[in-house]
This record gives structure tokens, C-alpha cells and sequence, in this order.
């Protein structure tokens, strides 16, 4: 028998809907597994144990009547980015520390209506800026694999959550990397929507044109279940996309047919280690033996993605950002002296240093006389690498390399330069620059540390996305394993 | 690429950041590294290409223009530093 804790979100609705478990019983699990774990990761920036009780008697309440839906009194966490009503959300700011959100975010919104039940909201790198969680202004998380080591970022309280057994499933974004790197490093399924797929409504923004919200859970079916419920056009986030969204659990068996997959040739560059290639080699051999076949495809522009992100994401994070003058919410500094010295020194207070950078790298490049160069220049670029992505998938279905260069790395590794943060997002931005939906499993260990399988299809291919995922994991185990620690 | 620390004060001041002195060199140090990384795509011929926007090609939807927000001022200001009677408060402008 499974423990709840390493069960999935399908395996848990199963015990929910035979009666073996209730909500409340399940609800009270998690809770517990968080107060004797938590300290330890520092996940959680919230734990909302009063509101995640009182839905779980009403999702059990629901199950009586007989009106329970497939995700009915399943327990979620999710990631401080979103609004969820009279709760703080934070994003991981020392500026939003005290921000009580006045109402909900549209994934809160939709999977509330589907019963879900909150158990907290997870830290993050500070406003979803950094690639291993540790510009929190709530402090680093820490990895369940290896507590020395950093899960990765921005949603690594989220990862770290799900590794750990502290919740089975949870919400993050990704607007460079930051589903798919953190689960790749904590051996979680990480799913990236399609730009446009999910409602951005309630999400705290960070760069406008890339950031997209998804899940990270223990299984490609668990990121079909949630995927099917918060999917969908919404008038409040005017880049939310009218299209159908298809019954994604229905599609993880279907579509058997010879899969065509693009190995992008620069996803083994010089900077993938040796034993993370060999391991994602290992996951390509596999899908040939289930009778895929594996082409070799060009991405000639992909390596100008980390330059052409640092213009675009900053620019669009310094547009955002100024929302936060110490005026209407946030942090304000004491005494100011008068309205300049009021914004300056609130916005001073309340950023972090990597905030802060990024803040002014966006100011720089959009500033008079720099646009062209910069600005305009990142945005034509990104043309030339989402046309890259394009004339591959002409040729083949999906694409598959690794999810990052490395495994985990230890606290501390990589803050003292920014640049080298940066370029462990190497294979996932272009996902991003182009809209694409992107996924990461866990396809291998490297010394006790997981490894990520990174599957890209085209716009609105999540369907095929999410089935060669589940065809993989169900040939596979490394997606069922857990930390020792956590088991 | 490098900036000089009155270079750093100058995109500060226009971003609205308070920096102090610690600061000023440590940013300039940085950002300095990070415009090098970008100065990669300077290589890049982009002759004729369309900047692109947005991932989508997606125009603007549109929409009828009814009132759909009812008067939510009160509970948003609960999140205000200051307020009194419904008004933000802010150092004085007008002498």
C-alpha cells in the first residue's frame, strides 16, 4: 500500500472516491507531514490550516451529496505568486510581506470550484526572479534530496514541497524556467503551458509576454488532471487563448502512433554534463524501443536565447515593478521627506539585490539612446529563435533534450555571479521566448541527484505533451522515487 | 562593458531606487557583466526581421464596453500604507 504522502493526485482522488480516505483525513496528513518537515526546507512562506480544513469538510460535504468532480478534497500547495483571497501573498518580497490579497487568482478561483483544497502558499525567489530560490526574502529552500543543495527556482518551495511529501501536487510559474528547472532538480513531472493557456489573472507579473502558470507533480496524469482545470480563456487576462481546451486525461492514451522526436543538437553542448547527457540519451534510447524515432534538428539561434532573455524579461520586469511606489500597497519607508524620496527609498527597502538588478537592467536598456540596440534588437532575435523552433517542428512532433546542464548544486554556488545563475536556464528560456509548452520528468540519477527529460511541443500541443510524458512513466520508475529522508 | 558608479546613480534615479553607496559598486560590477553576456546578440544579423512582441501573434481582443468592476476602493485600501477618508496620503507636493 502506497503512503498518502507518496501517492499521486490520481491514486489519492481513487482513495478518496472508494472511501478509504476522507478529505479531512488527507488534509490533516499533509498539515501534519508539514509542521514535523517544514522547518527543516522551508518551504511553506504560509500554512493555512483553518481554511484547508474548512474546504476539506466541504469537499467531503460535496462527496455525500454525490457532486464530486475528479479533483474533489485533494490537497494542493501553491506558489506564493498567486492571489488567493484574505491570504497574504508575498512573492517571496520583503515588499508584499504584508499584503492580504483582495481576491483570487483565476487558477486559485477554478480549483477552488473543483474542491481543491489549499494547504499553503510556497516561498520563491523573490517576484519569480532566480534559478535556485535563494532571493527569498523569506530565505532559501532547501532541497529534500540533498539538503546542502538548492531545489532550484523560482518555484522551489513548490518542488521541494511535492519532493518532500508535504503536499502531492502544487501550482508554480514559469516565465524563463522556473517549473521545469526546479522539478528537474527535485525529480518531479514540471508542466509549462502553452503562452495563453492559463488565465494570468492574480498572478503577481513579472515579465508580461513569457510568464505562464502551471503544476509540478509526482506524474504526467496528475499534470493532466489539474491542466484540464485551470485551462481556458478568461476576459480578465486579455492573452488568455479562445482555443478548446481538450479532455487531457482522455489523450494520455491515445495518439500511439510512431512518434517523429527533434534532438536539438544544441541541448548537448559543451556545457550539459557528461553524466546528465547520458542519462537523457538513456530516456531517448527508450522511446526508440518504443518505437519512436530520433532526428536530429538544428536550433541555430538557441544559444542567443540567455542574452535575448536578459533584455526582454527585465524590461518588462522594470515596466511592471513600478507598480510599487509605496502608495496604494506594499512596503513604505519611515518619514520620507517628501513624494521622490517616498518612492526611492520604499522601492530601495522593499526590492532585493537580484530585484533590484534586474529592475535596473530593464531601466538601462529601455532608456533613450539604448532601445535600438538592446530592446529592439532582443525582440528581433526572438523572432529568429521562435522561427527555429517552427522549421523543427515542421519535421518532427516533439523535442527532447535535458531540462538543465546539471543537477542540483549546492547553497551558495552561484550567487556571487549573476551570469552564471543565468546560464543554467540555458535549455529552457527559448520555450518561453516562443510561447511553447514544455515539460520536465525525472529521467535518471546523477549521484543521488535527479535528472530532468525536458519534452517541447508545439503551441497548444500539451495533449502530446502530456502523453509521451505518461508513455515514458509508464515504462519507467524514476518519476514513483523519493528522497530517503522523506519516504 | 563597464559602467562608472555616476552611470549607476543615473539609472537609479530613473528606476526609483534608493541605492547606497555599497550598493552603487556592487551593481556596477554586475550589471556590467550581465550587459556583456547581452552584448552577444550585437553579432546577430538581424537585417529585415520583424521585432516580435508577443508569443501569439495575437491581436487585441475586444470587447463591449460595459461596466463589469463594481467599487472595491475600501477593501483595496486595507492594503494602503496610508489613507484618510478614501484619499491616499503622500508627502505634500503643493506648497
Amino acid at each position: 500500500m502506497t503512503a498518502l504522502h507518496a501517492d499521486t493526485l490520481a491514486g489519492l482522488a481513487a482513495r478518496l472516491a472508494s472511501g478509504e480516505c476522507s478529505s479531512v483525513e488527507l488534509t490533516r496528513h499533509f498539515l501534519a507531514r508539514i509542521a514535523v518537515h517544514d522547518a527543516g526546507l522551508n518551504c511553506f512562506v504560509s500554512v493555512l490550516e483553518a481554511r484547508a480544513l474548512a474546504q476539506a469538510e466541504a469537499a467531503d460535504r460535496r462527496r455525500a451529496r454525490g457532486e464530486a468532480g475528479p479533483l474533489t478534497g485533494l490537497p494542493i500547495a501553491h506558489k506564493d505568486i498567486f492571489c488567493a483571497r484574505d491570504t497574504r501573498t508575498t512573492c517571496g518580497s520583503r515588499m508584499l510581506e504584508r499584503f492580504v490579497s483582495p481576491y483570487d487568482a483565476a487558477v486559485v478561483e477554478r480549483l477552488d470550484a473543483a474542491g481543491v483544497v489549499t494547504l499553503g502558499k510556497t516561498n520563491m525567489d523573490e517576484f519569480a526572479m532566480g534559478s535556485s530560490n535563494e532571493t527569498s526574502y523569506f530565505g532559501p529552500v532547501r532541497n529534500p534530496w540533498d539538503p546542502t543543495r538548492v531545489p532550484g527556482g523560482s518555484s522551489g518551495g513548490s518542488a521541494a514541497a511535492v519532493a518532500a511529501g508535504l503536499a502531492p501536487a502544487a501550482t508554480g510559474t514559469d516565465t524563463g524556467g522556473s517549473i521545469r528547472q526546479p522539478a528537474a532538480l527535485t525529480g518531479l513531472t514540471g508542466l509549462k503551458p502553452t503562452y495563453g493557456r492559463v488565465s494570468r489573472w492574480g498572478m503577481v507579473a513579472f515579465a508580461s509576454s513569457l510568464d505562464q502558470a502551471g503544476t509540478l507533480t509526482r506524474s504526467a496524469e496528475d499534470a493532466a488532471l489539474l491542466l484540464a482545470a485551470i485551462a481556458g480563456a478568461d476576459r480578465r487576462d486579455s492573452t488568455s487563448v479562445e482555443a478548446e481546451v481538450p479532455d487531457y486525461h482522455a489523450a494520455l492514451d491515445a495518439g500511439r502512433g510512431r512518434l517523429r522526436i527533434g534532438v536539438p543538437r544544441a541541448f548537448f553542448d559543451d556545457g550539459l554534463e557528461e553524466a546528465v547527457a547520458v542519462a537523457v540519451r538513456e530516456a531517448l534510447a527508450e522511446y526508440e524501443r518504443q518505437g519512436a524515432e530520433l532526428v536530429e534538428v538544428e536550433l541555430p539561434n538557441l544559444h542567443l536565447s540567455v542574452p535575448t532573455y536578459y533584455v526582454v524579461a527585465p524590461a518588462e520586469a522594470s515596466s511592471n515593478l513600478s507598480r510599487f511606489d509605496g502608495v496604494r500597497f506594499g512596503h513604505r519607508c519611515e518619514a520620507p521627506q517628501d513624494l521622490l524620496d517616498l518612492y526611492e527609498r520604499s522601492r530601495g527597502e522593499g526590492f532585493g539585490a537580484e530585484v533590484k538588478r534586474r529592475i535596473m537592467t530593464g531601466t538601462y536598456v529601455l532608456s533613450a539612446g539604448y532601445y535600438d540596440a538592446y530592446y529592439l534588437k532582443a525582440q528581433q532575435v526572438r523572432q529568429l529563435i521562435t522561427a527555429d523552433f517552427a522549421r523543427a517542428f515542421e519535421r518532427v512532433d516533439l523535442l527532447m533534450g535535458p531540462t538543465t546542464p546539471t543537477p542540483a548544486f549546492a547553497l551558495g554556488a552561484k550567487t556571487a555571479d549573476p551570469v552564471q545563475m543565468y546560464l543554467n536556464d540555458i535549455y529552457t528560456i527559448g520555450v518561453n521566448l516562443a510561447g511553447l509548452p514544455g515539460i520536465s520528468i525525472p529521467c535518471g540519477e546523477v549521484a543521488g541527484l535527479p535528472v530532468g527529460l525536458q519534452i517541447i511541443a508545439p503551441h497548444f500541443g500539451e495533449a502530446a505533451l502530456l502523453g509521451a510524458a505518461h508513455r515514458y512513466q509508464q515504462a519507467t520508475d524514476w518519476h514513483r522515487r523519493l528522497p530517503a529522508a522523506y519516504a | 562593458m563597464s559602467l562608472t558608479n555616476d552611470q549607476v546613480r543615473g539609472i537609479a534615479r530613473l528606476a526609483r531606487l534608493s541605492l547606497d553607496e555599497a550598493e552603487v559598486a556592487e551593481v556596477a560590477d554586475k550589471l556590467a557583466s550581465i550587459l556583456g553576456m547581452v552584448d552577444q546578440l550585437q553579432a546577430t544579423d538581424t537585417a529585415g526581421v520583424v521585432p516580435m512582441a508577443h508569443p501569439l501573434d495575437a491581436a487585441q481582443q475586444l470587447r463591449a464596453d460595459e461596466v463589469i468592476e463594481t467599487d472595491h476602493r475600501e477593501e483595496y485600501q486595507r492594503n494602503a500604507p496610508l489613507t484618510e477618508q478614501g484619499l491616499y496620503l503622500v508627502p505634500r507636493v503643493v506648497e
